[in-house]
């Protein structure tokens, strides 16, 4: 591997930003590809699927043998609301290889008896997320139905580009922070990426069930990155 | 690759690949290409060797490192990179006892 490579390829990792390295197995040329750049033909379609789904591997493509080493971020999953979900979504969201946080102001929710093993911020969303910025893998589900909680974290995962958003509420709720969002800038399009009423329609009643809606949803925004619609619909 | 939310620069392969070059070492990355069957460490994953065989990481959770360190200082000195198999049905390979009965290509080149 070239030097320049490795740099830039620690450069992206450390950023937070998705990368794929393109070894020549014939020659050992290699160069970085970043999730923006375009590639023709088959290499690049190959390129594509290991940008989504992480999955490193040897392909032929255009009459030579490369091998394309994906290095994605490890995705995060911060929900606002330290609630009975929330609780269910810990662990689940573990084990299915999401780093979850948990942001609550009201002390009442947001303790560590309820919520052990998982950083928990008793804080606003604002400074939390001063601190620790949301990016483009990380999800946010916002969990507390409190605009006062809920609508500056949206906002600011809106602004972040987050892989997903989802937002707990009726959908006459749901209305309410529509124009509330828009009123605050957010465009039409950026609220039509909001996932509202949150979760894939399994008809969870539980909170556990809406945990195993919300996470699930949360995968396949996850792996269905940079797909149309008639992809989404094909991958779920 | 799976990795820390943030980086973990004292056990990341590749943060020590660029840490020991920059302190003028002459370093060998050894990558899983392939595997087959139950192989214990995914595609992708790293070794990284200097010339005087310390390593780092892992490309086969201890099963081949041995074999992949003495590669890799041939490779450190002649600058070549070489495709390595590893599986139960070579005989090398059981030499070296990659026993989980599985089969891992490693390729290893050097850096720079």
């Amino acid at each position: 591997m070239k030097l320049d490579s490795l740099k830039a390829l620690n450069a992206e990792r450390r950023a937070r930003r998705a990368a794929v390295l393109l070894t020549d197995l014939a020659t050992g040329a290699d160069r970085l590809v970043r999730e923006d750049d375009v590639i023709a033909g088959e290499l690049g379609d190959a390129v594509k699927k290991a940008f989504r789904t992480g999955i490193s591997g040897t392909v032929q493509a255009d009459g030579a043998s490369w091998f394309l080493n994906a290095s994605l971020p490890r995705p995060r999953l911060v929900v606002v609301g330290a609630v009975h979900i929330s609780q269910a979504l810990a662990p689940m969201a573990k084990v299915a290889g999401f780093d979850m946080e948990i942001i609550d102001p009201r002390t009442a929710f947001a303790t560590a008896e309820r919520f052990p093993g998982v950083p928990l911020y008793a804080d606003w969303p604002e400074p939390v997320l001063a601190a620790k910025p949301l990016d483009a893998y990380t999800a946010l589900a916002a969990l507390t139905h409190d605009p006062k909680i809920d609508d500056f974290a949206l906002k600011a995962a809106l602004d972040a580009g987050c892989f997903y958003l989802g937002a707990l509420g009726s959908r006459k709720t749901h209305a309410g922070r529509v124009e509330r969002l828009r009123a605050d800038g957010a465009s039409p399009e950026q609220i039509g990426q909001i996932h509202a009423p949150i979760g894939l329609d399994i008809g969870a009643s539980s909170p556990a069930e809406i945990a195993v809606a919300v996470l699930a949803e949360v995968v396949r925004a996850l792996r269905t990155r940079g797909l149309g619609e008639a992809g989404k619909a094909r991958a779920a | 690759m799976s990795e820390t939310t943030v980086l973990d620069e004292s056990r990341d392969p590749l943060a020590i690949a660029e840490e020991w070059t920059d302190g003028g070492r002459d370093v060998a990355l050894a990558t899983v290409i392939e595997t087959w069957g139950s192989a214990p460490r995914p595609v992708g994953s790293h070794l990284v060797i200097d010339a005087d065989g310390n390593f780092h990481g892992s490309v086969s959770g201890g099963c081949v490192e041995g074999a992949v360190v003495t590669e890799a200082l041939d490779v450190i000195g002649d600058g070549k990179p070489r495709m390595l198999e590893f599986g139960v049905a070579d005989e090398t390979a059981w030499r070296v006892g990659l026993s989980c009965g599985g089969r891992i290509k490693v390729y290893v080149e050097k850096l720079g």
